[in-house]
């Protein structure tokens, strides 16, 4: 239920986007994030963008990961 | 999947395994995750196999429609049978058992029950049923919450009078007040929710560490996430640091999202709330307020919902599994009498529900 997908910003119209992951394309409602722009990464719930992906801090998750030792 | 697949990654899933080796403490340890989601991952990529045995992974209350209790799925079933009205759903609900039916055995029966995708699809069916009475069943946690509130500015902002919401949204942190004072659970750690964090952030967790001493880990939902999180509260636990830690910082921010904040707090007030297994838990619900209670179900249909622990008829023991008391197999009645195809309790429904998680391992 609280199940999450991260999928791309394609084409922003208004409250509403279109976002794609692999083949998958979606309308979502954007509303709750304010500035969000095409090609930024969102986590989507219920036909709504709820949160951005930032890439420099999956990055730097990634990076943790490696550095464990 | 970009963010997907590279939080599957073999070598370093094998590294962190490697570390959690490395710091297990030699005494069980037992550590609940709160969210569903983390249950479903945890099964499905048999994470536990790979983890040391002592470490006990305990699911908790982290299914939305498993902790809604037993008398609003019969309210529910019962307003499906109201002239006119229509029941919109998320998938997962319908065919969780009532006292003497389901909202699926009411559907075959001629009731109009409609599975929807998000909340926002309401507002449509609303429009183009004018003559109906449109009621959503809005289950969910602080992540769904504000996808419920925004549908229903925009239903007010319509003007629709033929749409309804009939709230049993929860929220996270009070019940896991409830779980932390239960010393059965000898509980040593909470992996924290990582969509539910998304929208409320970190600091609603703080109390946990300070007041009782127990480490808390916002993760993720990939092996790699996980697998983090466990090494970060075992950390805090050899070091004897009890914090809240954030291992899904590419998502969660301390202060969570602040308009989807905002947009509950200008929609729902907080109130006392009953949760499967465990009865009343305070100020753990979200019901609609102010202007937006004339879209209340309960006001619109006058309902007389009572919400007291009712017995059940069954041997159903959902409700110890979702304060993490018993392990799905521990109960009588799983994977014999009680499967996905004759589901007894909610657990065995919801591929987010422990025991269907369990059934599927």
């Amino acid at each position: 239920m609280c199940l999450g997908i991260p999928m791309k910003i394609v084409e922003i119209k208004a409250d509403f986007a279109q976002v794609e992951t692999g083949k998958l394309r979606r309308t979502i409602n954007i509303q709750m994030l304010p500035g969000i722009k095409t090609g930024d990464y969102v986590i989507v719930h219920a036909g709504f963008a709820i949160e951005r992906v930032d890439p420099g801090r999956a990055k730097e998750t990634l990076r943790l990961f490696d550095e464990i030792r | 999947m970009k963010y997907v697949d590279e939080f599957r990654n073999k070598n370093l899933i094998d590294k962190v395994l490697q570390r959690i080796k490395e710091i297990m403490p030699s005494a069980e340890t037992n550590i609940m995750e709160v969210c569903g989601t983390h249950t479903q991952s945890f099964c499905r990529f048999g994470l536990d196999k790979l983890l040391p045995e002592n470490l006990r992974l305990i699911a908790g209350p982290g299914c939305p429609v498993c902790v809604s209790p037993q008398e609003y799925i019969d309210a529910a079933i019962q307003l499906s049978g109201e002239k006119n009205t229509v029941i919109l759903t998320f998938g997962d609900m319908l065919r969780i058992p009532g006292t003497a039916s389901s909202l699926e055995k009411e559907r075959a029966k001629g009731a109009q029950v409609k599975i929807v995708y998000s909340a926002l699809d309401s507002l449509k069916i609303a429009r183009e049923n004018p003559g109906k009475k449109i009621i959503f069943l809005a289950v969910g946690f602080e992540t769904t919450a504000p996808t419920i509130a925004l549908s229903i500015i925009r239903a007010e902002e319509e003007g629709l009078k033929n749409l309804s919401f009939f709230s049993a949204l929860k929220l996270i942190p009070p019940v896991m007040q409830h779980l932390v004072t239960d010393r059965r659970l000898k509980l040593r750690g909470f992996l924290c929710p990582g969509h539910v964090s998304a929208i409320i952030g970190t600091r609603p967790y703080e109390f946990i560490p300070r007041t009782y001493g127990i480490p808390c880990c916002v993760a993720g939902f990939e092996p790699l996430d996980i697998l983090e999180g466990l090494y970060i509260l075992l950390k805090q636990i050899a070091i004897n640091k009890p914090g809240v830690e954030n291992q899904y910082m590419r998502v969660v921010a301390r202060n969570g999202n602040l308009k989807a904040i905002k947009l509950i707090s200008e929609v729902f007030k907080v109130s006392d709330t009953y949760w499967r297994g465990f009865g009343k838990v305070p100020r753990s619900g979200l019901r609609l307020k102010g202007a937006y209670s004339k879209f209340d179900t309960e006001k619109v249909f006058r309902l007389k919902f009572k919400t007291r622990a009712v017995k059940l008829k069954t041997r159903c023991r959902c409700g110890d599994v979702l304060k993490g008391l018993i392990f799905p197999p521990e109960c009588r009645l799983f994977s014999k009498a009680c499967n996905p195809q004759n589901p007894v309790g909610p657990c065995m429904v919801s591929s987010e529900g422990a025991c269907n998680a369990y059934y599927h391992k």
